[in-house]
């Protein structure tokens, strides 16, 4: 007799699980020397804590009640944890560097081969804000996943704010401007173009918000901004510097329409690709408002990995040898 | 314009290849997820325009992959499946499609034009069913291949609605008393027309799409760049 686990649930054995840990041991390998400390949060939150770093609960998938009638959630986002820890737990250690590997779960449809319950390692760089924190994230990433065995793999950088600035530069109509982002972040260019046109704007308006989006690639990208737009990319452009100035500018691809899912990110965003890989290898950005939702504000910025589709783009590399 | 127009070259591919290790398998040629069915012939057409020789595609009714020329062929209603997961770099497939797989994770990046068809709501000709049915039971039942754009247009409209969803033919549906009206896709109503069934309510416009994969979209931007240029000047 078959007994069945829950779709989009796997079982790991030893050979996968060699492999899945020699890359943990090098991401831990990297992150540890580099000062950020492991931690482990529980794996059950308060469904209010998810609450409160993101509306959705970060699209928590599984919940239950405690003995008191406690509403529960299998955390479905390992940041909004860390922010708590950080608020309720380190006071005013400042910078702070953390560290972390553990299982999420989140409701996506299992049948489209995605994972309920997956993997994630990644670093949190607490009270450095600006570029200068946020290069240091993305480099010590990229060297993790060097060190675990990737070659081709390559970080895309925007500004989850830029769009919204430049609306407002624009002077779009507030009422107009939901639909505008909602557009975007469901990526959906040809309704993003037909709502535009019918605002009536000024020809060079409406083809900068139209073509934004699609501005991606080297730092030839940045020129490209003009008018209200150039203004806007200078976060960009200081981090790219930065970026330079650790070596690592030739991973990245800027990327002006690039937005994430979650509703904490306040600035620059982060995605991680491989060729090998279809999807995200995993994402993150600066986050400057979250911890002041559990305690004092502090700056942060991090960066998570998904270590089952990290392994996923290191054997199709091995491969390739 | 010109400076917006002219900036959607940009040299990802220059940028990318220096600094990186060697031994790269070759990754500039796009893949292309081909809908079989209505928008078959059209889409071919625009391969063809594109300088992407679809002889061998057109030559063979049962093979689907044509390696050479980076073409894969499917049912429509699987190209967002093959280009979300990045089986496939770009595809075209219909709004209709789209709209029924709203967590599919692509880009929409162009209205091709063409295969335009009307999603309707049809009843049988002649009498009310559908103003009937919600006046004196109180909700309409409704057949459809299409149960997400169905319940979506029912409920943005304030009626409360009970889908079925069907595989075949939907026009037996309300013939048989299975349900009152059906939720479909007509591109000349021809086909509602011989089963006694009219338009009663237009819901959207469906034409062609461009998608495309999102980690393709940057990792292979000048590709997907220079074809989408290409498509809008033959437009």
């Amino acid at each position: 007799m078959i007994h069945p686990i829950p779709p989009g649930t796997r079982d790991v054995l030893p050979d996968e699980m060699r492999e899945l840990r020699a890359i943990t041991e090098r991401l831990r390998d990297t992150f540890e020397p580099a000062g950020y400390g492991e931690v482990w949060t529980p794996a059950l939150e308060y469904e209010a804590v998810l609450q409160a770093g993101d509306e959705n609960a970060a699209r928590a998938g599984y919940r239950m009640f405690d003995e008191q009638g406690r509403v529960l959630a299998l955390r479905s986002d390992m940041t909004i944890p860390v922010a708590r820890l950080v608020a309720t737990r380190f006071g005013d250690v400042s910078p702070l560097r953390l560290s972390y590997f553990g299982h999420a779960h989140r409701s996506v449809e299992h049948t489209t081969g995605q994972q309920r319950e997956f993997l994630q390692g990644g670093i949190e760089l607490i009270g450095v804000s600006g570029a200068a924190g946020e290069a240091e994230v993305i480099s010590l990433t990229l060297a993790g996943l060097a060190a675990a065995g990737l070659a081709r793999h390559r970080v895309g950088l925007g500004d989850g704010a830029l769009y919204r600035t430049l609306l407002d530069a624009l002077e779009v109509p507030a009422d107009a401007q939901p639909e505008l982002l909602a557009c975007l972040s469901r990526r959906d260019l040809v309704t993003l173009e037909m709502r535009v046109s019918e605002l009536g704007l000024a020809r060079d308006a409406r083809d900068m918000l139209v073509r934004l989006p699609e501005l991606r690639g080297g730092p030839e990208v940045l020129e490209r901004a003009h008018g209200p737009a150039d203004d806007a990319v200078d976060g960009l452009r200081t981090l790219y510097a930065a970026l330079e100035q650790e070596g690592v500018a030739d991973r990245v691809i800027l990327d002006l329409g690039l937005v994430r899912e979650l509703s904490y990110y306040t600035g620059a965003v982060y995605e991680v690709y491989d060729p090998a890989v279809g999807f995200t290898l995993g994402g993150g950005g600066r986050y400057d408002e979250l911890i002041g939702r559990f305690g004092a504000p502090r700056p942060a910025c991090g960066l998570t990995l998904d270590l089952q589709r990290v392994h996923i783009a290191q054997a199709a590399e091995e491969r390739l040898r | 314009m010109r400076e917006w127009e002219g900036s959607r070259q940009p040299a990802a591919r220059s940028t990318a290849g220096e600094g990186l290790a060697a031994g790269r398998e070759p990754e500039s040629a796009l893949t292309i997820a081909v809908p079989r069915g209505a928008l078959f012939g059209d889409t071919l057409d625009l391969l063809d325009g594109l300088g992407i020789d679809t002889t061998d595609v057109r030559a063979n009714d049962r093979k689907l992959l044509f390696e050479d020329v980076g073409i894969v062929t499917m049912r429509p209603s699987d190209v967002p499946t093959y280009v979300e997961h990045g089986a496939a770099d770009i595809g075209i497939t219909g709004k209709d499609v789209l709209l029924e797989a709203p967590d599919r994770d692509v880009y929409e990046l162009l209205d091709l034009g063409f295969g335009g068809c009307e999603m309707v709501v049809a009843a049988r000709a002649g009498d009310d069913v559908l103003g009937e049915s919600l006046r004196r039971l109180g909700r309409v039942r409704v057949a459809t291949k299409y149960p997400l754009i169905a319940a979506r247009h029912f409920s943005e409209t304030g009626r409360q609605a009970e889908i079925v969803t069907v595989k075949g033919s939907v026009e037996l549906a309300p013939l048989t008393g299975l349900v009152d009206v059906i939720v479909d896709l007509t591109a000349t109503g021809k086909t509602l027309a011989e089963n006694g069934l009219v338009v009663v309510e237009p819901i959207v416009t469906c034409t062609a799409r461009l998608v495309a994969n999102p980690v393709a979209h940057k990792l292979k931007a000048a590709e997907i760049d220079s074809l989408v240029e290409r498509i809008r000047a033959t437009a």
